[in-house]
């Protein structure tokens, strides 16, 4: 495409959609619409898997042995372990060290009672750490099954909690956006094929000219990629001003898990969500567009 | 430059439209077609245009087999073919520069050209004073100049005019026969589907009339036969 083409072909897209406003109006604040959720879901999910990611590297399995598991067994079960994929770290705590860590942080002044006695001394165990909480049962059930195991202990609140409110919120996002993703499509196709209609004569002189089919549709799909270019921007601006502001009073609101609630910044979220909005707004204005103009344009 | 073999078209609705006809018009030639309505005029037009496809027979233009031309081919195809309609076909939002560089912008002609060709050719049909003016401004004569600049623009070898002059008056109507006529002088090849019984009269081009889908009649400098 010649760029006096490529100009021609735009400044009538832009002329069109200033021609039907009111339409355009409509395809513009859909596609925002679509974009905003998009955006806002987008934001909760990096947020929330980014807590989740938080919050698994504390999740942790503890496995017990069998009174009088020797030493070498107890090793030889932990570089077993250590071969799962499942697993991300495996720390070894000895009798010794499950004694003194119980002593400082629940017995305090009573601790001189038990004298040189150490309860747990069949308590040593591994504490072992996961790649994904939601893998937690398969590592569980193997665990089990080993010999010499006593008792595996497991956080199956946080960890099927924390996997079921991701998945959750991932498929009711993804249920919006597609139906919204189908409105702005509907919308954008009915202002093109409005525009097609309006200029339905001029169309048929370019065809009489010898205008190819491409320089035909082009101020058609330039007009529905802007509409969508729009759509974008719009909600991005909206999200980069609110983002700020929600995270500062769930900050304050909710002081008290500040450890847990670990926001992403603005431009960690902006870094992968502005380039996939404006894929998404323009995605639909093209294929809105395209799809109208080439039904309604066939010689 | 233009050959029909034994053309035929029938739409759906039943009689034929154009029945078995054949012609030859060579290169840089002025020819009338006449006849009256339903003689199949306008049919002959879409089929050179490409508009329509014959039921049966061959048509040549331009070297080109037009039936079995493809879909992408045609933008092309008609690049070679100037056109002017009875009801000019103007872009009422353009003024009359817009209106011919229009035909230049959509085949792409790089900007520089265009402003070198659009006065040129509105010199030659006598507005180049008025290319700022809106065709609702203009005078139907002046529309049809407009017209007539914006399908010679390209340099097309052929202009087909479908009665050109159906709306003008008889001194607008003699004023773009005399453009017609210049233009094909100049080596085009100008085919004119018209009514104007004095036009034809007076010119003494070749004349082919048309009835009922049939050509009843192909005179070298001929004039216009009465229906009856």
């Amino acid at each position: 495409m010649r760029i006096s083409t490529f100009f021609y072909s735009l400044g009538q897209g832009i002329k069109n959609i200033w021609r039907n406003k009111l339409f355009s109006l409509a395809t513009v604040a859909t596609i925002a619409a679509c974009v905003f959720i998009f955006g806002v879901f987008y934001s909760i999910i990096l947020n929330f898997q980014n807590i989740v990611k938080q919050a698994q590297t504390g999740v942790a399995v503890t496995v017990f042995f069998d009174d009088g598991t020797s030493d070498e067994r107890i090793e030889e079960i932990g570089n077993e372990i250590k071969k799962r994929g499942e697993v991300s770290k495996v720390v070894f705590v000895s009798a010794e060290e499950a004694w003194e860590t119980f002593k400082t942080q629940n017995l305090g002044d009573y601790v001189d009672s038990f004298g040189d006695d150490n309860p747990l001394e069949n308590d040593a165990n591994y504490e072992i750490y996961m790649n994904d909480v939601s893998m937690q049962d398969n590592l569980v059930a193997y665990l089990e099954s080993i010999d010499d195991v006593r008792e595996v202990h497991k956080s199956v609140i946080l960890a099927s909690m924390l996997t079921s409110v991701n998945s959750l919120i991932s498929i009711v996002s993804i249920g919006i956006i597609l139906i919204l993703l189908a409105v702005s499509i509907f919308l954008i196709s009915n202002t093109v094929a409005l525009g097609i209609e309006v200029r339905r004569e001029e169309i048929s002189i370019m065809k009489l000219i010898g205008a190819t089919d491409f320089v035909v549709r082009a101020p058609f799909v330039f007009e529905g990629m802007l509409l969508g270019l729009v759509g974008a921007v719009l909600p991005l601006v909206a999200i980069y001003f609110i983002y700020g502001n929600v995270v500062e009073y769930l900050t304050q609101k909710f002081r008290l898990l500040d450890s847990l609630l670990q926001f992403l910044s603005i431009s960690q979220i902006f870094n992968t969500l502005v380039p996939v909005a404006v894929a998404l707004g323009v995605g639909i204005g093209f294929l809105g567009s395209f799809t109208t103009a080439r039904k309604h344009l066939r010689v | 430059m233009i050959t029909l073999e034994d053309v035929s078209k029938t739409y759906s609705t039943g009689s034929p439209a154009l029945d078995g006809i054949s012609l030859n018009i060579e290169k840089g030639e002025f020819v009338f077609i006449v006849g009256d309505s339903g003689s199949g005029k306008s049919t002959l037009i879409k089929l050179l245009l490409r508009e329509l496809r014959p039921t049966s027979g061959k048509i040549v233009v331009n070297h080109t087999d037009v039936n079995r031309l493809k879909h992408g081919k045609i933008p092309m195809y008609r690049r070679g073919i100037g056109t002017v309609f009875q009801d000019f076909r103007l872009l009422k939002d353009r003024n009359v520069y817009e209106n011919v560089a229009f035909a230049q912008r959509v085949i792409s002609v790089p900007s520089r050209e265009i402003r070198k060709n659009v006065p040129s050719v509105l010199s030659l049909v006598g507005l180049a004073e008025k290319y700022k003016s809106k065709p609702k401004e203009l005078s139907g004569g002046e529309q049809q100049r407009v017209a007539l600049a914006r399908a010679i623009v390209n340099k097309p070898p052929i202009l087909l005019a479908d009665e050109p002059t159906g709306n003008l008056d008889p001194k607008n109507s003699w004023e773009i026969m005399m453009l017609l006529d210049q233009i094909n002088a100049n080596g085009t090849t100008v085919l004119v589907v018209t009514h104007n019984r004095e036009i034809v009269n007076a010119m003494r081009k070749r004349v082919i009339t048309m009835r009922k889908g049939v050509i009843i009649s192909d005179q070298k400098k001929g004039g216009y036969i009465d229906e009856d």
